[in-house]
């Protein structure tokens, strides 16, 4: 925690808030905020890290120590085999794997719709552009929930190619890219580029895919990663649609298959699965902390 | 039906005058058309037309479709009127469900709404590593729901050597009945809900707090105000507008909630956590594959989400101009 004198020392760099130096100055103040924060990272702590170091110490905890003293840490030593055993014995790998294809997909296919997208609603604007950015926008207020059953239908009946993508992971890759909230952000993005340079190229002749190529993509590098980062994520995560489109326990992601193990696996076995689901969305979290933490992604979540 | 909604779209592509001129300078047009990259910048829309047309524009139409016709997928669908409306209606579930879903919005309102705020006042304050209790928070919010109501329901297990329940034997308390009993079943689900979400909105409150203009708090100080006097009379005004955006978008989520019941309970014990979406989703995969109850349902929850969407959204707007 930060002492007095490191509190007074950076308070000049930082932006003010609720607490002034004056009022750090009194010791029954600063003594009642040293106190605030000490509860408040203890209660973080313990809430926000506990469980998931709890589920990291009883994926190699034998079942019996976990059943009978679930909070003592390895009364009986590690079972470092429960990862083994879930990764080759209950095909966690083959899931694995499928949630990292279906991520990557679905990733590239709104990376697609998104950029290309917005470059057409905010850079190249053609006639129609209006009437297509509120058709897009309109989707946004239309609640997932009111897509699941017509989307499911629509999928097992492509309309126009007649092919039924059920058990494929096409499934989940193309209505994950008819994501209005990615394209609008894309193209809010654009609308703040400087539109000089893309007129300068246009009468240097540069056509829409060229100028599109290596004016825009290049000066696009901060949003995809945006993009990117939440489509991965939140792809990872998906459980709803996947466990209605893909019925084939072999095309299943972690998500619809640990459900269905934990009737007949033993805990030990179930928690460590649970972990190794947990791995790449805790390291991506880690690794794009700051993406996360300013808050870039979480208008999105109105979409539920 | 996905061909009509495509090429709605594509139709008023050309910039073709709608009072049709004289053939040659509408070929003239077309030409100019081609020759600034009109076909070029068609294929670049090209994405974003079929992903949207086939999947969220044609499903969206054909839910309102769909909700007047009887469809089962064995036999051809067929216009019912509003029969499958009067059918959900008068489901004695309905009014179950609908209990249930606004006790779960209310719930987490109750958990969720306050002890947010409150986390992020304190952590504004922080002068030293703020990243630290920031990603501590969220971190939560990063684990697969599934997951998270997994692990839960080992942590919810009822013996007396359960997770919770050994926790709770520390203080002579339990052991609780935490998924079994009808009364304890929904708060311990809205708990699960609350723990996985509201890293989230920590974050939109730690945002709208460092956006405080620090003149207002100098302003407060030069007429005497203490810390408390500023956090009411500074700080939760300024962030009114967030917590009525946070409120919209919790009770927009809440409403649709579907992992939390169907894994933890399956809806019960004795349906006490029957949710909206879990009978939509029992009414068309639950082995009915009665699809047009399932849209119908869906249409009228989606009516009262969209207004409050279009809350949100108007909320939005004139808080990020202002």
């Amino acid at each position: 925690m930060s002492g007095p004198t490191a509190g007074r020392a950076t308070g000049q760099t930082i932006d003010r808030g609720i607490v002034s130096d004056a009022d750090l100055r009194r010791p029954g103040v600063r003594r009642g905020v040293r106190a605030v924060h000490a509860a408040l990272l203890v209660a973080l702590v313990v809430v926000g890290l506990g469980p998931i170091l709890w589920l990291a110490k009883a994926a190699v905890t034998p079942t019996q120590d976990t059943l009978r003293a679930p909070i003592e840490v390895f009364p009986n030593g590690i079972d470092w085999a429960n990862l083994a055993e879930a990764w080759t014995r209950f095909d966690i790998d083959l899931h694995f794997f499928n949630t990292l294809w279906l991520a990557l997909g679905s990733w590239a296919v709104q990376l697609l719709v998104a950029v290309t997208g917005g470059y057409v609603l905010s850079v190249l604007r053609p006639a129609y552009a209006r009437v297509l950015g509120a058709l897009v926008l309109s989707t946004l207020f239309v609640p997932a929930v009111v897509l699941l059953v017509p989307l499911y239908l629509t999928v097992l009946d492509v309309p126009v190619a007649n092919v039924s993508l059920i058990n494929t992971f096409w499934a989940v890759w193309l209505p994950a890219g008819a994501n209005a909230f990615n394209v609008l952000l894309v193209a809010r993005f654009f609308d703040g580029l400087p539109r000089e340079v893309f007129e300068a190229a246009k009468v240097d002749g540069a056509g829409p895919f060229r100028l599109g190529w290596s004016i825009v993509l290049p000066m696009s590098r901060p949003i995809i990663g945006v993009v990117s980062v939440f489509a991965f994520i939140t792809a990872w995560k998906d459980f709803l649609w996947p466990l209605l489109v893909l019925r084939d326990p072999a095309v299943q992601p972690l998500s619809v298959r640990l459900p269905a193990l934990q009737d007949y696996v033993e805990l030990d076995v179930l928690l460590a699965a649970l972990a190794i689901s947990t791995v790449i969305p805790i390291a991506i979290f880690l690794v794009f902390q700051r993406l996360f933490l300013s808050g870039a992604g979480l208008s999105g979540a109105v979409k539920g | 039906m996905a061909d009509t909604t495509v090429s709605l779209a594509v139709r008023s592509a050309p910039p073709a005058p709608a009072q049709a001129p004289p053939s040659g300078r509408r070929r003239g047009r077309v030409a100019t058309w081609i020759r600034r990259g009109g076909p070029s910048t068609l294929v670049i829309a090209l994405p974003m037309l079929l992903c949207f047309g086939l999947f969220s524009w044609f499903p969206i139409a054909r839910a309102v479709v769909m909700s007047f016709q009887f469809t089962n997928l064995v036999t051809a669908p067929e216009f019912v009127g509003t029969e499958n409306f009067t059918y959900v209606l008068s489901d004695p579930l309905l009014p179950v469900a609908v209990g249930n879903t606004l006790y779960f919005a209310v719930l987490a309102l109750l958990f969720g709404y306050p002890i947010p705020l409150l986390a992020a006042v304190a952590m504004s304050e922080v002068r030293r590593a703020r990243g630290l209790f920031a990603a501590l928070a969220y971190l939560p919010v990063v684990v697969p729901p599934v997951v998270a109501v997994l692990l839960w329901k080992t942590f919810y297990s009822g013996s007396d050597t359960g997770v919770f329940n050994t926790v709770a034997g520390w203080f002579g308390a339990g052991p609780f009945p935490w998924l079994q009993h009808p009364d304890w079943a929904m708060p311990s689900l809205v708990l699960e809900a609350t723990w996985a979400a509201a890293g989230g909105t920590v974050i939109i409150y730690l945002a709208a707090l460092t956006s405080v203009p620090p003149e207002l708090y100098d302003a407060a100080e030069v007429d005497g105000a203490g810390i408390w006097r500023k956090i009411w009379h500074v700080t939760l005004p300024q962030l009114r507008p967030v917590l009525f955006i946070t409120l919209i978008l919790q009770i927009i989520g809440t409403s649709q909630v579907f992992t939390e019941p169907y894994l933890f309970t399956g809806g019960g014990p004795a349906n006490s956590t029957t949710t909206i979406l879990l009978m939509i989703y029992n009414y068309a995969f639950g082995g009915r594959g009665d699809y047009g109850a399932a849209t119908a349902l869906s249409l009228m929850l989606a009516v009262v989400l969209a207004i409050l969407s279009a809350i949100y959204f108007r909320a939005t707007r004139r808080w990020s101009t202002t």
